[in-house]
């Protein structure tokens, strides 16, 4: 028996061997999804940055493979069933990889690994995140001024730190142009029901909400909006087909220059591993036109995106209240610090809500 | 036109073992057509699920470590089906055992509690394991018992609460402190991880427990009073009752060791292979061995088999994704035809077709 | 926080196309169990339903077209499920269970190439003037004509189930297979109709999803609801009026849980999500206390039938 195990695992080295042999030639890059790609929402926003990269580098790279609905448990062995066929690259997109991938990181030194979302790196394994919280602030001030009734409809997943940033950064940018406006927060806990997103949307327009947003995947809560001759926000991609007379901007995901970027770097043999966060400013947050506004908010809008891309604008610059008008930034800091945002779990001043617990 | 069922004079053994075998051919035959249509190569796809995992070691280790939860879970199905009392809420039961379980990784982490040795730890989490799918399967088993409450409807619903509760537990009071806020609990210590057989490998201390429980599983039924009673229970229940069983109490026992096995595969899922509690640390396997139990037609032997294929067609599912870009809801869709096919075998083991035209049934 | 007549009449909407699926699924299998046949494949039936709706209304820009497809595809599901049950007497939970499944799988792969598609929504009812009566108007006369039909199919159910010399036989033959045997029912003929009835309806409920309610098409867009159908039927005690009030309850229960958080109730949202689950055991089992023996359900609910000639 354990002969056989022996002969068997060599017999594994070789085919992984020569498995990279062949690739290298071509970079193979490969995905793991936690969605289906076909949620035109979250995964299919990085299979678009997939397609994306793979356009740009054209023969150079191999980026046909991926894996869809690989649930965060079970993860480990997807991880390295990719590892072993010949992939030199592989990106894990859902925080919940992150312990498996540091996993199988350790075993394949030679491998290179990106996940998004996580903090835990390695010599082989990078980090890479959005900062959706940046867009979310335009958002925040373009409801501010659009709404009537002073009431915007906020449809949400989980209470983690990405949601809860995003929150946060809304209601600075609202607080901008409309102190009297006040966020309603409904926790449909799911990425993706659109039935039960609809339900959200219609209970928070019956409450007498006329702008929503959303951070759960589906575009039913847009088309909601729609209906009811409200407005409101995509997600995650732009959504105007969706909602042509509703959507204001949508916040969306655009992995796809980063990965041709981390892609180039590996041909390149320049690859290293770092922990990457951009947004507006790198272009990996993206804001969808902006449409059904007059042309005076549009130019607000316009403004600020340029501000927060420059740098000139900081989002969470000190003092940040928080619901209990303590000041949670670190003495002498300028803005909360980077750690701060990734960790949120709490509001600030003006949300009339409590994280659930 | 109409069917008519006919029961074959004899039965026979030989018949009986190789309908699930035809059952499972005629199923790939159905899946190489539908790959075919899809404009790939069902040689190749043959190939690639069911070949190329079982021909090294590593993905071997992977099917053994898939297939033993399964294995596990439908063995302890198997009482409950024979005794005619139909849990599909397995899932909600490896969710309360896992949890339950892994609670005590939690509290014992960073050495807390180890200076009166940890020795205890693995065979603690291991019984509160067990205990949190008892437990939790004692409701549908006590709602329908003695209120006559179905207990399809009632174990289904309790899947539900279970994945929600642990998504609050992991998200709420259990998360890592140093975790960012993020929905993960800690990692547990060394001392409450099932050790892995062969370095570098997958192949965990918990895989074992499904051979093991496979075997007493079958002594039980085959030469055990009380494995008996389960089946008289189920075949006739009249007949049970004259006998003089007390069938409240064989259902009871027979959720009981059905929910104690989903929690310990729960357990072992948790401590063996995810090291920690994550918001969902099941893929449906709870559901998916539904398909194992009735694959091995209700016999400990048989699901052993049984677990084995299904985690065969997970793995190379996944292979497929890799090397064929064959979509992933193929494998699900397999599954269904699989199950179907071994249904309809079963039957024909048993019985012959008679085709008659005009008539009534 | 205040509500005005306005926001009721808005609320209820919401309840009541949140409950017209479930509805529609639930009368389905009710026929289905009435019969003596238990499909426990209602999600899977459902879920193609909604695939095969969308693809189809997509594909020929007619709604029209998407339910009669997801009628079709549902009843086909169902028609497999037939020939295991009804033809090999095969086990029934284990074959609806086959059909989830197997509808699941397939839904999705047909689903895949119509992601991100979109379609206008199946029309509403307007009555000019009706429609515009304030407070009562939208909510009676101006919903889409799923939620109509659900009703008419409730009360037809109704009327044709307990009025009619066939509804009769069907009931019959649920209660005892044998004894409508030996009076010369074709038992398995009127069950095989029933079961395809049942499939046809929940291949509507789920084209009701893909076409009206969200009209897109998204992988699982069901998500358990097709099992709640089936718990609204042991609710209903079979009977079809009781289904729509247990369809409006629990698209009360699932409703008002996101109206309370618009209010501001702090409570954990896994808890509220939960809740829809918790009152199914809570009422099953309050129902099952009023009726100890089980009476309600067919006799002869989920044992094959082989005719002995």
């Amino acid at each position: 028996m354990r002969k056989f195990m022996t002969a068997a695992a060599a017999a594994a080295l070789t085919l992984a061997f020569a498995g990279a042999a062949e690739a290298a030639a071509k970079v193979k890059a490969c995905w793991v999804y936690v969605g289906p790609v076909g949620d035109f929402g979250y995964s299919y926003q990085h299979d678009q940055g997939r397609l994306y990269a793979a356009k740009q580098l054209g023969d150079k790279v191999d980026a046909t493979t991926y894996l869809e609905n690989v649930p965060e448990s079970d993860s480990e062995r997807a991880f390295e069933q990719l590892a072993r066929s010949g992939c030199n690259i592989i990106f894990g997109t859902s925080f919940g990889f992150m312990d498996p991938m540091v996993k199988v990181a350790k075993k394949f030194p030679n491998v290179k690994f990106e996940h998004a979302t996580g903090y835990k790196r390695a010599p082989n394994l990078a980090t890479y995140a959005a900062r959706f919280y940046e867009g979310r602030y335009v958002m925040g001030q373009i409801a501010g001024k659009m709404t009537k009734t002073n009431t915007i409809g906020y449809i949400v997943s989980f209470p983690i730190p990405e949601v809860i940033s995003g929150i946060n950064a809304f209601e600075q940018g609202l607080k901008t142009t409309n102190p009297n406006a006040k966020i309603k927060i409904v926790w449909v806990s799911t990425w993706m029901d659109p039935g039960k997103e609809a339900d959200a949307a219609k209970a928070l327009l019956a409450g007498g909400a006329d702008i929503l947003t959303q951070h759960t995947d589906s575009t039913a809560p847009l088309q909601e909006a729609e209906k009811a001759g409200k407005l409101g926000f995509g997600q995650s991609s732009d959504m105007i087909k969706f909602a042509p007379k509703a959507q204001l901007t949508a916040n969306t995901d655009n992995w796809g220059p980063y990965y041709t970027q981390r892609l180039q770097a590996v041909i390149d043999g320049t690859w290293k591993s770092q922990d990457t966060w951009d947004g507006i400013g790198k272009g990996m947050v993206a804001l969808a036109p902006f449409t059904n506004m007059p042309d005076d908010v549009k130019a607000m809008a316009e403004k600020t995106t340029a501000d927060i891309a420059s740098g000139k604008l900081q989002i969470f610059a000190c003092p940040v209240l928080d619901q209990a008008g303590k000041d949670q930034c670190k003495s002498g800091a300028k803005t909360l610090e980077d750690g701060q945002i990734l960790g949120m779990n709490w509001y600030v001043q003006g949300i009339d809500d409590k994280i659930p617990q | 036109m109409r069917i008519d069922l006919e029961a074959r004079p004899k039965r026979s053994a030989l018949r009986e073992i190789l309908s699930p075998v035809v059952a499972l051919i005629v199923a790939i035959v159905i899946g190489g057509v539908v790959v075919a249509i899809m404009g790939r190569s069902p040689l190749a796809a043959f190939d690639v699920y069911f070949v190329e995992p079982l021909s090294q070691s590593y993905s071997l280790q992977a099917i053994a470590v898939k297939a033993a939860p399964l294995i596990l879970i439908a063995v302890g199905l198997a009482f409950c089906y024979r005794a005619n009392l139909w849990n599909i809420g397995a899932e909600g039961q490896f969710i309360a055992g896992g949890a339950l379980g892994g609670w005590l990784g939690l509290v014992t982490h960073d050495g807390a509690y180890q200076a009166i040795g940890s020795w205890w730890i693995l065979p603690a989490m291991m019984l509160l394991g067990i205990l949190g799918g008892v437990l939790y399967a004692m409701i549908p088993a006590a709602l329908r018992v003695w209120l006559n409450v179905s207990e399809i409807l009632t174990s289904l619903m309790l899947v539900y609460v279970a994945q929600l509760t642990l998504d609050w537990l992991v998200r709420g009071p259990w998360k890592d402190p140093q975790g960012f806020n993020f929905p993960v609990t800690v990692n547990f210590d060394p001392e409450a991880t099932l050790p892995i057989l062969f370095d570098g490998g997958t192949l965990h201390l918990g895989v074992l427990f499904a051979p093991i429980v496979v075997i007493i599983a079958a002594v039980v039924f085959s030469k055990t009073i009380f494995g008996f009673q389960v089946r008289l229970a189920g075949s006739s229940p009249k007949a049970a009752r004259f006998g003089g069983f007390d069938d409240k109490r064989i259902a009871f026992a027979a959720f009981a060791i059905s929910g104690g096995l989903a929690g310990l595969a729960g357990i072992a899922e948790v401590s063996g292979k995810i090291g920690q509690l994550l918001t969902t640390i099941s893929p449906g396997y709870g559901f998916s061995a539904i398909i194992v139990a009735f694959l091995g037609r209700l016999s400990p032997v048989g699901i052993f088999i049984g677990g084995l294929v299904l985690a065969v067609t997970f793995v190379g599912g996944e292979d497929a994704q890799i090397a064929l870009k064959l979509p992933g809801d193929m494998t699900l869709a397999f599954q269904g035809v699989l199950l179907i096919c071994v249904l309809a075998a079963d039957v024909l083991a048993r019985y012959r077709l008679r085709f008659r035209l005009g008539g009534k049934a | 926080m205040t509500f005005d007549a306005q926001q009721v009449q808005d609320v209820l909407i919401i309840v009541v196309t949140a409950a017209t699926p479930l509805l529609i699924a639930a009368v389905g299998e009710l026929v289905v169990e009435r019969s003596g046949v238990l499909n426990l494949g209602v999600e899977g039936m459902m879920i193609i339903g909604a695939a095969t709706g969308f693809a189809a209304g997509y594909s020929t820009d007619s709604t029209l077209v998407g339910v009669a497809a997801g009628v079709i595809s549902g009843a086909i599901l169902a028609a497999i499920f037939a020939f295991l049950t009804l033809g090999l007497a095969a086990n029934q939970v284990a074959s609806g269970l086959a059909l989830t499944i197997l509808g699941r799988g397939v839904a999705n792969l047909i689903g895949a190439s119509f992601v991100g598609l979109k379609r206008t929504p199946a029309p509403h009812l307007h009555i000019p003037g009706l429609s515009d009566i304030p407070l009562i108007g939208k909510l009676i006369f101006g919903e889409d004509f799923f939620v109509y039909f659900g009703l008419l199919l409730t009360g037809a159910v109704a009327y044709w189930l307990m009025r009619t010399r066939s509804g009769l036989t069907l009931r019959a033959i649920g209660d005892n297979h044998a004894s409508g045997h030996s009076l010369g029912v074709p038992v398995r003929r009127i069950r095989l109709l029933a079961v395809l009835f049942g499939g046809g309806c929940a291949g509507l409920a789920g084209s009701y999803l893909s076409l009206a309610y969200t009209p897109f098409w998204s992988p699982d867009m069901t998500a358990g609801r097709g099992w709640i159908a089936l718990a609204l039927v042991v609710f209903a005690s079979w009977k079809p009026w009781r289904a729509l009030a247990g369809a409006l309850l629990f698209g009360g229960v699932t409703v008002l849980q996101l109206v309370f958080q618009t209010w501001g109730v702090p409570i954990p949202p896994q808890f509220l999500a939960s809740l829809p689950y918790l009152t199914t055991i809570a009422v099953l089992v309050v129902l099952s206390i009023r009726d100890i023996r089980g009476a309600a359900a067919p006799a002869s609910l989920g044992i094959p039938f082989i005719p002995d000639r």
